[in-house]
């Protein structure tokens, strides 16, 4: 078993979000609603959790922000941070003339040092409501989300967490989906995942799964859309296939955010939409229903 | 049938050769026959040659080759017989996925196939062989069913990914894959996957979480299309040649990184050049892994499948060496 150690929660305190990817921050006393264009104050938009207190939009969260937002204080414990990505393919062949030219492993350094974190994914097992529960949520901000053999083996490391300690499991996803750059061995941690969610379920075990923006390609195609009970954010693009694709498949322009949370409610592939205020109330109550 | 493909113009010409002498039949003369027999040998060491060292893009060109055999080809000339099943009892029935019982040689076995079309009427009904999620629920109902009457499962996958459309998403494309992805790690029969062209994304996985998995020489399996790869790394689907040699994407590259058993080779100048060779190669090879694990007891099946997969994957752990020097 890896070393457990309680994490410092320094990460979380979101003070500093100058230079952090996706945070549209205007200097640092302010930030801008990509989907209302309105300005929120720092301090307002932080304490509302990250959401437009106009328009609704739920900006996207850091995988500790995340943690913060659900776990009970002081309650979560890391494990398995050290795991990191390697380049099982020497992925170095690139288009010519293309601007990028680091491969894979300069690629996965810069992202580590951009994010501070190892991987795209933190797993570990805290409380919710003082009932236990193995966690892995991941991280938009690293590489988009993707799952390479390193995201594949720590969400399937939390999941054995939950059968070893007989507890449920809770994903928080986001992703883009596989990572490319790992090739078939990112397929196959669709395998991978999915087999240790079988697993868990013949423990009759409660699995909870949470999507948050965006969740897409192999990942929901995999474990994102095996819960038992399946949450979502508003306004989350949640889909297998991306709106640009489609557009480009069927030659038509969709309207904006068809693919989202609300859709899949609509049509049956979601149970509830749930706002980020309410998330950790909504974690509680499964998790006594389902004791 | 020519050899239309870019790379194989040196075995046109000679082929052109061949079959302007061939014309002269009778009055070929005595020269002429030792050029004609020269030629005809020179064909197949060319070919031999080409083959043996093809790039993985051409490798792609040869997987989706207009005359490449489907399923349905191999299903036509192994089985001795299949009773096709339709429906996913819930919406409707995909024809991008082709799935029934069948009897090799006299075993039944539950076939789950991807199938695309050959002329442009046969391309749009089965979508270009991308399964919508009905297809996936298909397969899922069949797969349960071979359990449930013990039939092992053999699958061909042969699609460049699940369909990408708005109706796909309507209708629950992502769930559908995740489900047969849940269902296989625990079914209790032996199953066989085995790609016979493209194998692409969760499309292709979706159908192939296998105790044994095996790839024609020519065939392709890759965590998306090269073109998608591309239009994600790049933004550009220009550079798919590019994304599909970087991906390692033909068998003989995926074989020694253990993602997958077996290579299952091909006639020469590809399946397309011999039906009935590559036929029997399959039905030899899948009879042959049946009986192996045919073997195990359901316990070991179930839980070397699962190690298998659980397995799959390649990271490393963080010291504060590797770190210094992956960040220098």
């Amino acid at each position: 078993m890896a070393k457990e150690a309680a994490v410092p929660l320094t990460r979380q305190t979101s003070s500093s979000n100058e230079e952090k990817p996706g945070l549209p921050s205007v200097g640092n006393i302010a930030v801008k609603c990509p989907k209302c264009k309105e300005i929120l104050y720092s301090r307002d938009w932080e304490k509302n959790l990250k959401v437009c207190s106009r328009c609704n939009h739920h900006f996207r969260l850091t995988a500790y922000e995340r943690i913060e937002l659900l776990a009970d204080p002081g309650s979560f414990h890391e494990l398995d941070a050290d795991i990191i990505s390697v380049d099982p393919l020497q992925f170095t062949t690139f288009p010519p003339a293309h601007a990028d030219q680091r491969n894979y492993g300069e690629k996965l350094a810069a992202e580590r040092k951009k994010t501070g974190m190892n991987e795209a994914v933190v797993i570990g097992h805290s409380t919710v409501e003082s009932k236990p529960l193995a966690m892995a949520v991941m991280d938009f901000h690293f590489m988009g989300g993707s799952m390479g053999s390193a995201v594949g083996e720590k969400i399937t490391r939390a999941i054995e967490l939950g059968i070893e300690r007989n507890i449920p499991v809770l994903i928080a996803s986001t992703s883009g989906g596989a990572r490319m750059q790992e090739g078939l061995f990112s397929l196959m941690q669709m395998a991978k995942t999915s087999a240790a969610l079988a697993k868990l379920g013949e423990k009759k075990l409660p699995y909870i799964s949470l999507l948050t923006d965006p969740t897409t390609g192999g990942v929901s195609a995999s474990f994102a859309m095996l819960g038992d009970i399946t949450l979502a954010e508003p306004g989350a693009l949640v889909c297998f296939t991306g709106p640009r694709v489609i557009e480009q498949f069927m030659h038509i322009k969709l309207p904006e955010g068809t693919v989202n949370s609300e859709f899949g409610l609509q049509h049956g592939m979601i149970d509830a939409v749930v706002h980020r205020r309410d998330l950790r109330s909504t974690l509680g109550r499964i998790l006594r229903l389902y004791a | 049938m020519a050899y239309d493909l870019e790379f194989e113009k040196p075995l046109a010409e000679l082929e052109k050769k061949i079959s302007t002498l061939q014309r002269k039949g009778d009055r070929l003369k005595a020269e002429e026959l030792v050029q004609l027999q020269e030629a005809e040998r020179d064909l197949r060491h060319k070919t031999e040659e080409i083959y043996k060292n093809l790039t993985t893009w051409q490798t792609v060109s040869v997987a989706r080759h207009k005359d490449r055999p489907y399923a349905a080809d191999y299903i036509r000339l192994m089985c001795n017989d299949f009773f096709e099943l339709h429906g996913d009892r819930s919406f409707g029935d995909d024809h991008a996925i082709m799935a029934g019982p069948a009897t090799i040689d006299g075993q039944t076995v539950m076939l789950v196939c991807h199938q695309k079309g050959r002329d442009m009427k046969e391309k749009q009904f089965r979508n270009l062989g991308m399964p919508h999620p009905e297809g996936y629920r298909k397969a899922h109902r069949l797969m349960k069913q071979a359990e449930k009457f013990n039939m092992p499962i053999v699958t061909l996958i042969d699609a460049s990914g699940a369909s990408p459309g708005l109706v796909d998403e309507e209708r629950g494309q992502a769930e559908a894959i995740a489900a047969t992805l849940y269902l296989m790690p625990r079914l209790k029969v032996p199953i066989i996957s085995t790609i016979i062209g493209e194998g692409g994304s969760g499309g292709a996985l979706a159908i192939g979480v296998a105790d044994r998995v095996l790839m024609f020489e020519h065939s392709i399996y890759m965590v998306a299309a090269p073109e998608a790869a591309a239009s994600i790394m790049w933004r550009d689907s220009a550079h798919a040649s590019h994304a599909a040699t970087a991906m390692r994407i033909s068998a003989r590259e995926l074989l020694p990184l253990g993602l997958i058993d077996e290579i299952l080779p091909e006639p020469l100048g590809g399946a397309h050049r011999n039906y009935n060779q590559m036929a029997i190669t399959l039905k030899d090879a899948l009879k042959r892994q049946l009986a192996e694990i045919g073997k195990l007891s359901v316990e070991e099946l179930l839980e070397q499948r699962y190690q298998k997969f659980r397995n799959m994957g390649k990271y490393g752990t963080l010291t504060e060496q590797n770190l210094a020097t992956a960040q220098a």
